[in-house]
């Protein structure tokens, strides 16, 4: 049996989007600047993905870029905000659990003299808006914050943002990493009046290596890679016109099953965290189940367990799962979030993350929780002597 | 005229009777080493070995040499019949292509005649070509103490003319001292171990110990990728993955805590003992060093050699670790060992291990433990493969 637990690292691509990188492959092989049919008709393909990507994020056509992924994305809308308005300010904001594709940016701009602030986080990775309220300053350019958090799941509570910004009549910008947001929470985009917006396609059922930026109209931003153009010069570089219609064809079908995923997900993340209470002793819980946290993730310590040895305890009975976030555990180092949480060490190091999607069943999770049982009681005998 | 690559033997050459055995060894791996490219003739000459070879692989081929022990010395050659005018026009050519590459001001020659029935003796040869040298380049001067470079004749068959002597490992071939089983694990030490005793002419295997699932299958790709670096060196490594968790949970329940890393060193040994002597290998091999960790202690070393008959080969044991770092950088396997990836031993690890354990204490432990059952089970699942040189 194989139950796939990792969607947050990446999922498995559907079968529609396989099909449609195959055509893609085989028959719509031409470069969408080309001036003859082959291109013309490769073009097409690439604004039918922008027009289904815009409508599901309820944005126009033209504020949606095409990029190489999440990492990509990020850093041009932090770079391009940052070197464009730079002499307006030097103070940018974003907070403590952040992926590194935005805190190494932070950490640059901080070696090149900026002022920076990291927002505290309480125990469940929720910011204090006062905190953020009190940290703007005259000089502040940009807020930059994840929307759902990769290792536990923490929906951060961006509408508030702008309202505290126009009261204290900041023209700073607002860019939310949506990486772990896009098709696995309800998004508002518009309402929020946030302006840049990053999202990645392997994390909805999509290939890997595209991504797409949502730009606002009107925002004062400048490219980071020059070229030919492309993107309306945002994001030079011959479209990766594979990525690009897998993507738009896994929003399509994300987009046509929000509400019946997003329901479904829950349910299964509630069940596993039932399952999970009665089966297993002293564990300590680091996601919540409300609709405060995404359902698609759910991230619990098992106390006197080494998570990387319960991660292969469990890849031998075909579960994948992640410690920590998949970027992390390569690293010697313990999680940042979980540090940020309060966790103490014996805490991060048995913290395991299970990240879900539609594909899971009930069956699953009944495997899922009997294998763990078994492991983790192994486990603690071993070291726990 | 053409170019050919000689080859220096050393130690070999000392080997009286045994020479030719030694030496047919090392030409059957430079022939091996050769093949892909261009596959080049190879012939023994007088005391040296010489590779007939396309030019345009002279300097992959060199490279190559360089990695194949026993041999202590390349030169690429000028090859020329022995007449003295062909001498004369050989060692022109030869000095030519020396200022091609450098800008040096003086010389010496130096002529070793194999062939005694040349008419002139060595010493002579050396001062005519000189005097050819001297006559056909300018701003040139003979140091016969302290020359820039030297300009070597061999007359042999035919005469060899050369000005380089690229220097190699030294050592014996290998295969020539016997079989080896290297404990290999993903540390600094046992790549440089194996490299040391391969250099000496054991032909190496490999036998690695994990504790999967308390170790990762990236930390065994990780010595499998030192091995790969190794066959450079070594040849083909029959490479052994023994799986010992069983036995440390069994230990781990039923012995002191603070012996948990001698009782498994103990068992590693057994283990490889047994396998060793099932494939006709004469010797363990290890990386030990004398003091490095608290099982290296020499009381830790006596309690280990008494688990098993066989020898146990520490090449490294009076090294530090600073000559070990350094010769894990020459053969190229530092920077694989450094990745940071647990191997097995550092999941049981005692916070206290005893550093001078006695042997009957140990004995006594085991006594708790079925030692032939757990020892053949472990066995029973081990997996292996073939590391090929790539």
């Amino acid at each position: 049996m194989e139950v796939y637990l990792d969607n947050c690292a990446t999922t498995k691509p559907r079968e529609e989007v396989i099909d449609e990188i195959n055509f893609m492959l085989k028959k719509s092989y031409g470069n969408p600047s080309s001036l003859h049919r082959l291109g013309f008709n490769a073009e097409k393909k690439v604004e039918e993905s922008r027009e289904i990507i815009s409508g599901f994020l309820n944005v126009n056509n033209d504020e949606i870029y095409f990029t190489s992924g999440g990492t990509e994305s990020n850093n041009i809308a932090i770079q391009g905000l940052v070197n464009k308005n730079k002499k307006r300010g030097n103070h940018i904001i974003t907070t403590e659990i952040e992926h590194p594709s935005v805190l190494n940016i932070f950490k640059y701009y901080e070696s090149k003299g900026f002022d920076i602030t990291y927002l505290k986080v309480d125990r469940f990775g929720f910011i204090d808006l006062n905190e953020l309220e009190k940290s703007i300053k005259d000089s502040t350019i940009l807020i930059s914050i994840m929307l759902v958090n990769n290792e536990i799941g923490t929906i951060e509570p961006v509408g508030e943002i702008r309202k505290i910004l126009d009261k204290k009549a900041s023209n700073a910008y607002i860019h939310l990493d949506g990486i772990q947001a896009l098709g696995k929470i309800p998004l508002e985009l518009n309402k929020w009046s946030i302006d840049t917006f990053s999202f990645s396609g392997h994390k909805i059922h999509g290939p890997k290596g595209i991504g797409g930026l949502y730009i606002r109209k009107g925002t004062n931003i400048s490219p980071i890679i020059y070229g030919g153009n492309q993107e309306r010069e945002i994001r030079s570089g011959t479209e990766n016109t594979l990525g690009i219609v897998g993507m738009g064809k896994a929003v399509e079908i994300v987009k046509n099953n929000f509400n019946k995923e997003n329901k479904y997900v829950r349910e299964l993340k509630n069940y596993m965290h039932e399952k999970i209470m009665t089966n297993i002793p002293e564990i300590k819980v680091n996601s919540l189940l409300d609709e405060s946290f995404s359902p698609y993730i759910l991230n619990i310590s098992f106390l006197g367990v080494r998570g990387e040895v319960l991660l292969h305890y469990l890849e031998n009975k075909g579960i994948y799962v992640s410690t920590g976030s998949a970027c992390s555990s390569h690293g010697k180092g313990k999680s940042h979030v979980l540090k940020a949480i309060g966790l103490n060490n014996n805490e991060i190091e048995g913290a395991i993350r299970f990240s879900l999607s539609h594909l899971n069943t009930k069956n699953d999770i009944n495997y899922v929780v009997e294998e763990l049982k078994k492991s983790v009681e192994d486990i603690r005998q071993i070291t726990m002597r | 005229m053409d170019k050919v690559i000689s080859v220096s033997l050393g130690e070999i050459a000392l080997k009286g009777l045994n020479r030719g055995y030694f030496e047919g060894k090392l030409i059957r791996q430079i022939k091996n080493m050769t093949k892909n490219l261009g596959a080049p003739n190879i012939y023994k000459g007088q005391g040296k070995i010489y590779i007939e070879a396309d030019e345009v692989y002279f300097e992959q081929i060199i490279n190559k040499l360089k990695k194949v022990f026993g041999i202590v010395y390349i030169s690429p050659c000028i090859r020329i019949e022995k007449d003295f005018e062909s001498i004369e026009k050989g060692a022109i050519n030869a000095f030519k292509e020396v200022l091609e590459r450098e800008n040096i001001k003086t010389f010496k020659v130096e002529t070793r005649r194999v062939d005694k029935n040349y008419p002139f003796k060595s010493p002579e040869i050396s001062r005519r070509i000189g005097g050819t040298i001297l006559k056909n380049f300018q701003d040139i001067k003979v140091d016969v103490h302290n020359p820039e470079v030297y300009l070597y004749i061999d007359i042999k068959d035919k005469c060899y003319i050369y000005t380089e002597k690229i220097k190699a490992y030294g050592g014996l071939p290998i295969g020539t001292n016997g079989e080896g089983l290297l404990l290999l694990s993903g540390g600094i030490d046992s790549p440089v171990a194996g490299f040391m005793m391969a250099k000496r002419g054991v032909k190496l295997n490999a036998i690695h110990f994990h504790s999967y699932p308390f170790t990762s299958e990236r930390a065994e790709e990780k010595v499998k990728n030192l091995a790969t670096i190794m066959t450079r060196y070594c040849g083909n490594i029959l490479f052994y993955s023994i799986n010992i968790l069983d036995i440390q949970k069994e230990i781990n329940a039923k012995c002191p805590e603070d012996e948990m890393t001698i009782l498994s060193r103990r068992f590693m040994m057994r283990i490889s003992e047994k396998i060793a002597e099932k494939k006709n290998i004469n010797a363990l091999i290890t990386g030990e060093n004398l003091g490095q960790v608290a099982s290296q202690t020499i009381q830790g070393i006596h309690v280990v050699n008494s688990s098993v008959k066989m020898p146990i080969l520490r090449p490294l044991i009076g090294f530090d670790k600073v000559q070990i770092i350094d010769i894990a950088k020459e053969i190229e396997t530092y920077e694989t060992s450094i990745l940071p990836y647990e191997d097995c031993c550092t999941v049981f690890l005692p916070k206290h291990p005893v550093t001078r354990p006695k042997l009957g204490d140990i004995e006594e432990s085991e006594k708790n433990l079925d030692i032939e059952f757990l020892v053949n089970r472990v066995i029973e699942n081990m997996e292996y493969s073939v590391i090929r040189g790539k």
